[in-house]
């Protein structure tokens, strides 16, 4: 399954689409962020560039405060009661200066664990997003679930089951359909909250295919405790430690020759 | 040498756990199991009992009982229909009243108050459930009865009296004031209940919600969506006590069997007859209808109050 995503990977950057011709430009900017959970401090003056139609996977041990840069992009930091300091531009714009509810049309978010909604069918949880919104008429809205389901790779296993609940469906195709669902709302980052931390292996090795294809037409961030899965899927890494920014390069710099000792230290596994 | 020590221990701790020294455990459960059991054979014997009892009243009224309107101890005919009706109209009007209310309160507590405000405020609520029925009753008849006399039924009766429901003459007494009493009292269970629902609607599905870009308000309205069984289950737990409660009803109820559209009219309530009448029945006849109104109300009771948990519970067990 690995060599068929790097063999993958390979045809797609020896045949560059004109989305990624963009892709050296920065989507997103992170700038001092230090965030809160009421005293505790989560994270130290973070700054990161975020690309655009790559994928940058953040690593680091549990309680780094990867997760908690994550839900910081998005404005979800402050759903759990969090507060931060520093700015989250998006193209250039603040997005701590605009309405939360748009950011996060735009940049969408996986979560750990999958959370479809459970009162609803296949086809509602894939469009309830555009159904927020509104304004989108019901002979598009079939081809949007459609379209979305089969980017998401789960059109073919539930195509004659659209009415079922989503939680009717394995942990790892609720992961997918919630994953549809993001991509419902044609968010242009999406966020990935360790997505496949509880998924078997076949499961996981789906979602990361998924991760390749996306990557043509999205911006994707991906919080992962799985070094493998960083080095499969990530153009760019970002090793978190104790709330601090560590190293942040090319994926394959990262893994083969970090500049910080503690890098070098968590991805060989003497700690954390 | 090493081996055989070893033997040693373990048959030594297989002797620890031999049958003979779990005896205690044995009667403890058997013990604790009859208290339980205790329980239930309370409930079973009281309706039992309640039907033995009322069994002359069954075989002389049979389904007419139910059906008739005249309640009439002198020529010893019984009809609960008033009663049935009192109790139903009152509910329903306490219901109508407290369910958007205690919705409203169950979604401030449980989504958008800061926890400092959360807790106390929980705290009183559940404190309005605490008060006896009796303080309720009195403050009904000192300060509730006097405000319907003199503001809700004349205004009521000047812009919309063209409504058979507030057709009559302002009394204060009746089937308002025991709805609207009745209300204040069922709005603490309903509230803390749906909150406690709401509550255990898990973290992620707000965040799904959220995270698609939905507002504050959409994402409340899929929760209550997701608790929308466990909420009817609190609905129904503040309907049961609003079927069974006595003291204020009385109070305020004005006490007369009749059955009328205007709820500006006395009415009667099947706890309150057995309160008010027990004392004064006489012949066996009419103890034995009381007690068949008894009958009614606990299988009502049970038979609400076992819907509301089976719900309840199927909300809050299913998302754990």
């Amino acid at each position: 399954m690995t060599t068929d995503v790097i063999s993958r990977s390979t045809t797609l950057s020896a045949k560059p689409t004109e989305k990624q011709g963009q892709s050296t430009s920065v989507k997103m900017t992170a700038r001092n962020i230090n965030a809160f959970f009421g005293k505790v401090q989560a994270l130290y003056d973070v700054n990161l560039d975020i690309a655009g139609n790559r994928v940058l996977a953040i690593i680091g041990p549990s309680g780094c405060g990867k997760s908690t840069f994550l839900r910081c992009l998005n404005r979800m930091h402050e759903v759990a009661g969090g507060t931060m300091t520093g700015t989250v531009e998006l193209d250039g714009q603040n997005i701590y200066g605009t309405d939360a509810v748009l950011v996060r049309k735009r940049v969408g978010m996986v979560f750990q664990k999958a959370n479809p909604f459970p009162t609803m069918s296949i086809f509602d949880n894939v469009a309830i997003g555009l159904r927020l919104t509104g304004g989108v008429p019901k002979s598009q809205m079939n081809d949007v679930v459609e379209h979305s389901l089969k980017q998401a790779a789960l059109w073919d296993e539930v195509k004659d089951s659209l009415n079922k609940s989503g939680v009717s469906l394995s942990g790892g195709q609720q992961q997918r359909l919630c994953i549809a669902r993001t991509l419902a709302v044609n968010p242009e980052v999406i966020l990935m909250d360790e997505p496949a931390s509880a998924l078997d292996p076949i499961a996981t090795a789906k979602i990361e295919e998924l991760i390749y294809e996306l990557k043509k037409d999205f911006t994707i961030v991906i919080v992962t405790h799985n070094m493998q899965q960083a080095a499969r899927v990530s153009n760019t890494t970002a090793f978190f430690y104790m709330g601090k920014l560590i190293e942040f390069d090319e994926t394959k710099t990262i893994f083969t020759s970090p500049k910080q000792k503690q890098t070098e230290d968590y991805i060989t596994g003497r700690f954390g | 040498m090493k081996y055989q020590n070893q033997e040693s221990i373990v048959s030594h701790l297989r002797l620890k756990t031999s049958p003979r020294h779990n005896l205690g455990d044995v009667v403890f459960k058997y013990t604790t199991m009859i208290f339980a059991l205790i329980v239930l054979s309370l409930i079973l014997l009281m309706g039992y009992e309640m039907y033995q009892d009322s069994k002359p009243s069954i075989l002389k009224f049979g389904w007419s009982f139910l059906t008739g309107t005249t309640w009439d101890p002198v020529q010893e005919e019984y009809g609960a229909l008033p009663f049935i009706f009192g109790t139903l109209v009152s509910s329903a009007i306490a219901l109508v009243i407290a369910l958007p209310l205690s919705i409203g309160i169950a979604i401030f507590l449980s989504e958008l108050a800061p926890p400092r405000l959360e807790r106390p405020l929980s705290f009183l609520i559940e404190l309005l459930a605490g008060i006896p029925s009796i303080v309720y009753g009195l403050w009904g008849i000192f300060v509730l009865v006097p405000w319907i006399r003199t503001s809700i039924e004349p205004f009521f009766s000047r812009h919309l009296g063209f409504l058979p429901i507030f057709h009559g003459a302002p009394y204060g007494f009746g089937m308002l004031a025991a709805g609207l009493i009745l209300s204040i009292m069922v709005l603490p269970i309903i509230a803390s209940i749906s909150r406690d629902v709401l509550k255990s609607v898990p973290q992620t599905q707000r965040e799904a919600s959220l995270g698609l870009g939905a507002t504050k308000w959409q994402s409340i309205r899929l929760i209550l969506k997701d608790a929308k069984s466990g909420i009817l289950g609190a609905t129904l737990l503040g309907l049961g006590r609003a079927i069974g409660e006595t003291m204020a009803v009385t109070m305020v109820i004005g006490n007369r069997p009749t059955i009328s559209y205007s709820l500006f009219d006395p009415g009667y309530t099947m706890a309150s007859v057995i309160a008010n009448e027990f004392t004064e029945a006489t012949s066996s006849m009419y103890i034995s209808a009381l007690i068949e109104i008894a009958l009614l109300l606990f299988v009502m009771t049970i038979i609400v109050n076992m819907l509301a948990r089976i719900l309840v519970w199927s909300v809050t067990r299913s998302t754990r």
